[in-house]
């Protein structure tokens, strides 16, 4: 597709939803639709029908995820703002015949609630608001515009400095800056090169990745071939876990349609720049998501790690010089391109630039996926958008990075979210897990349920990382149990600093944090569990 | 393109070696032995028992010296207290995952691993035993696998692809769950890719692979034929 027909569609279609009277957006993502979403989009369709409404006053549309998943299933209507919350198939008279009127009142949910007004959406701009279904609502949001931008007025080496001037950093944890691992890839020997996206999200309690390939699933197609230009990349893999099947079937839609408009494929937008993009399933393990061993199971291999250098970006997949970045990554690369780079580094810290994506879960009010400037304060994050600790409970610690993460008490809220903060307390940004713990929480529990998640996760190739969470595993069993003694938790202490040391690959590396971090900021809990006073 | 010579100093020595060639085997060259257990040499760099560790200078993490290529100018140190206690708790540990009595395993006095724990002054094991139930296979003919003395080095894995061609073996499982595996996890005995080579059991490190009809401390492994066969083929295994 050339610039000139892409512009044109997108003008039509605004023209064309500007004309629709009202468009009640129901929330199709994998949250609302377990609340049989589906059921609720035809009891609207068949309601507006019984109530006189026609394609040209009234549509009613699947849209992508609207935040606040845990009030799901979630409503939109537009152009009134209007959100609703848990409707079942039963209201939808009720918000038909609200269409003209005021909203219905038992379902309403104020749409300026800090929940929504503080949130600040790159990564989200479209999603519960296009149909992750149709190109052209993509289109009409400006989609493919910075393709089509980047093929015909950029060189790759002017990508690649606009996306090191936005200050973009790895969203899949360890926070590379891109812009550095691009022009790597760029300059390193050899082809094909290749483009992976890890879409492999293992973190348990973590979704954000898949919220953007259900609600938008273009986005990051456009991020990848944008990529793939700026690298000199003709192939493309998505490593897409197995237990996403909607984010598959989504993503496999939208590599169609992005193929049949010359969007992806061969002469992409009229030039001579190819680039294909093919879906490849994860092999269901959370080490997948490290990349030397989702590049073996891409290959038809054990997915397990292996060491690095050489990295990715010299020899990858089959040897070849490989870009592997995250789904959020990619999805930055749009705006970046579209509104310069030098608009995104006005938004964060210092060092953390643009927006970070968290799925917040646990003790908390507001619970769902939420977008936040980096730098903001987790106490913002917790009180004003999560709406607090219910019940009245208190905030023990924010645990963020998953099995990788540490637990920041409630005294250190007011720090502000970015990389290098959040590694100083002992934690990690990681990829945008947060779960909020309150006083009930036992912090050795929280430290023992992540170290067997490790130890069932950890692939067996390195001893340190097989042995040491399988023995570390036990030792906080004895804390459990309150048959320790305080030579249990030096020798605890010491497979901290051994596994974090010694092991292969990222998994055993960040193992122990979770109980460091506890240790850190929570020993007298372990030491409370001793079996004598004193722990003799 | 062609390697190059570099000088580099490992403990405090001065060695020249090719830019292509592993720490660890440039130390070999120079008679420092590293401790190893997944690494032989002749076959590909695995990375995975963690016992070649060593300190290089100007970077804080530790580097595995069989798949860590030797630079110009590099100071590397292969033993330190650091890297001795490291080493005995790795060890430790192992001996502490699956059933390693040496008093009556075919391989006493002739086990890597045992060699090692001897070296490295190793009295008493301050972790607790898993004792887990693993099984043994004694269905090939002359072969016996017994689970229970298996490291999960992958040299077997590694002699029967690289060597023999055959990829009899492989790993199943993760974890400490991790099992190796004939064919698609069949009997030994049963399994239509051995050739009966042998090669998997003269490199297997502990007394997990054995000949059958060994007693006790019989089993002396014979691995002679590894670099013979490696620069026959006229590779370096390390592709
Ligand atoms: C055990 C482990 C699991 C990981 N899982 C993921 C994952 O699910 N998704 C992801 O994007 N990165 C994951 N990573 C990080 C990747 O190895 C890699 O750093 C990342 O994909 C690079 O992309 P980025 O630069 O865009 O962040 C994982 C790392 C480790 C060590």
């Amino acid at each position: 597709m050339l610039a000139e027909e892409l512009k044109n569609i997108a003008v039509h279609e605004r023209e064309a939803k500007a004309a629709v009277g009202a468009c009640v957006n129901v929330c199709g993502a994998a949250g609302c639709q377990s609340l049989q979403s589906d059921a609720l989009a035809k009891a609207l369709v068949e309601a507006a029908a019984a109530q006189g409404y026609g394609p040209e006053s009234c549509v009613v549309r699947k849209v992508g995820c609207l935040g606040l998943c845990g009030a799901g299933p979630l409503v939109s209507v537009e152009p009134a703002g209007i959100i609703y919350q848990r409707v079942q198939p039963s209201d939808a008279p009720d918000i038909v015949n609200a269409l003209q009127g005021p909203p219905v009142k038992r379902i309403n949910l104020d749409s300026k609630l800090p929940f929504f007004a503080r949130q600040q959406r790159i990564v989200l701009e479209n999603s519960g608001r296009i149909d992750p279904e149709r190109l052209e609502d993509y289109i009409a949001a400006d989609g493919y515009l910075a393709l089509t931008t980047v093929l015909s007025e950029m060189t790759p080496s002017d990508v690649i400095a606009e996306i090191e001037k936005s200050g973009l950093r790895g969203r899949g944890g360890a926070g590379y800056p891109t812009g550095l691992k691009w022009g790597t890839v760029a300059k390193a020997i050899g082809s094909p090169k290749m483009v992976v996206c890890n879409a492999d999200e293992g973190d348990p309690g973590a979704f954000m990745d898949r919220a953007v390939l259900e609600s938008d699933p273009h986005r990051v197609l456009e991020g990848m071939a944008i990529a793939a230009y700026a690298v000199g990349a003709s192939e493309g893999y998505i490593y897409v876990r197995a237990e996403y099947p909607l984010a598959v079937a989504r993503l496999k839609t939208a590599i169609r349609l992005a193929e049949r408009q010359e969007l992806l494929g061969n002469g992409i937008c009229g030039t001579q720049f190819n680039f294909r993009i093919a879906i490849r399933l994860g092999a269901g393990a959370f080490v997948c998501g490290e990349e030397t061993a989702l590049m073996a199971s891409i290959e038809g291999k054990r997915g397990t790690p292996r060491p690095r250098p050489p990295y990715p970006a010299e020899s990858g997949l089959w040897g070849h010089p490989t870009l592997i970045n995250n789904v959020e990554t990619f999805a930055n690369i749009a705006p970046i391109i579209r509104r310069g780079g030098a608009w995104f580094a006005g938004i964060g810290t210092e060092r953390s630039k643009g927006t970070k994506v968290f799925a917040l879960a646990g003790r908390i009010t507001n619970t769902g996926l939420i977008e936040v400037p980096m730098g903001i304060t987790l106490r913002d994050i917790v009180f004003e958008i999560g709406g607090g600790v219910p019940e009245g409970r208190h905030l023990k610690a924010v645990q963020t990075g998953g099995p990788s993460g540490g637990c920041i008490p409630e005294s250190f809220l007011d720090t502000p979210v970015d990389y290098e903060t959040l590694t100083k307390l002992g934690s990690i940004m990681g990829s945008g897990g947060m779960i909020v713990m309150d006083e009930t929480s036992s912090m050795v529990d929280v430290a023992r349920y992540f170290m067997e998640f490790c130890m069932t996760e950890s692939c067996g190739k390195c001893i340190p990382c097989r042995a040491g969470t399988a023995q570390m595993y036990n030792l906080l069993g004895r804390f459990v149990d309150r048959t320790a003694t305080r030579a249990d938790l030096a020798q605890l202490e010491q497979l901290c600093d051994l596994v974090r040391n010694t092991s292969l690959c990222g998994l055993g590396q960040s193992a122990p944090n979770p109980v460091s971090s506890t240790l850190r900021y929570f020993r007298p809990e372990y030491e409370a569990t001793f079996a004598t006073e004193g722990g003799e | 393109m062609p390697a190059r010579v570099v000088t580099l100093q490992i403990d405090g020595r001065d060695v020249t070696a090719r830019d292509d060639q592993m720490l660890i085997e440039v130390a070999r060259e120079s008679d420092i032995r590293i401790p190893k257990l997944c690494y032989v040499s002749g076959l590909s760099s695995y990375g995975g028992c963690r016992m070649c560790l060593v300190e290089v200078e100007g970077t804080s993490k530790l580097l595995a010296a069989c798949t860590t290529a030797v630079t110009e100018g590099m100071q590397v140190r292969t033993v330190t207290p650091r890297l001795t206690e490291y080493r005995r708790m790795i060890l430790e540990m192992l001996f502490a995952e699956r059933n390693h009595v040496c008093s009556v395993c075919v391989s006493n006095g002739h086990c890597d691993m045992q060699w090692l724990a001897q070296h490295l002054g190793i009295d008493h094991i301050r972790f607790p035993y898993v004792y887990p139930n693993l099984p043994v296979d004694a269905s090939h003919d002359r072969f016996v696998l017994d689970q229970n003395r298996c490291i999960l080095c992958t040299r077997c894995v590694r002699v029967c692809q690289e060597i023999e061609g055959a990829h009899t073996w492989d790993v199943m499982g993760r974890g400490a769950q991790s099992l190796v595996i004939t064919d698609l996890a069949q009997p030994w005995g049963e399994s239509e890719s051995c050739t009966s080579c042998g090669k998997c059991v003269q490199v297997c490190p502990t007394g997990a692979l054995s000949e059958k009809g060994r007693s006790v401390a019989e089993m002396s492994k014979r691995r002679e034929f590894l670099p013979y066969l490696t620069m026959m083929r006229g590779e370096t295994g390390n592709e």
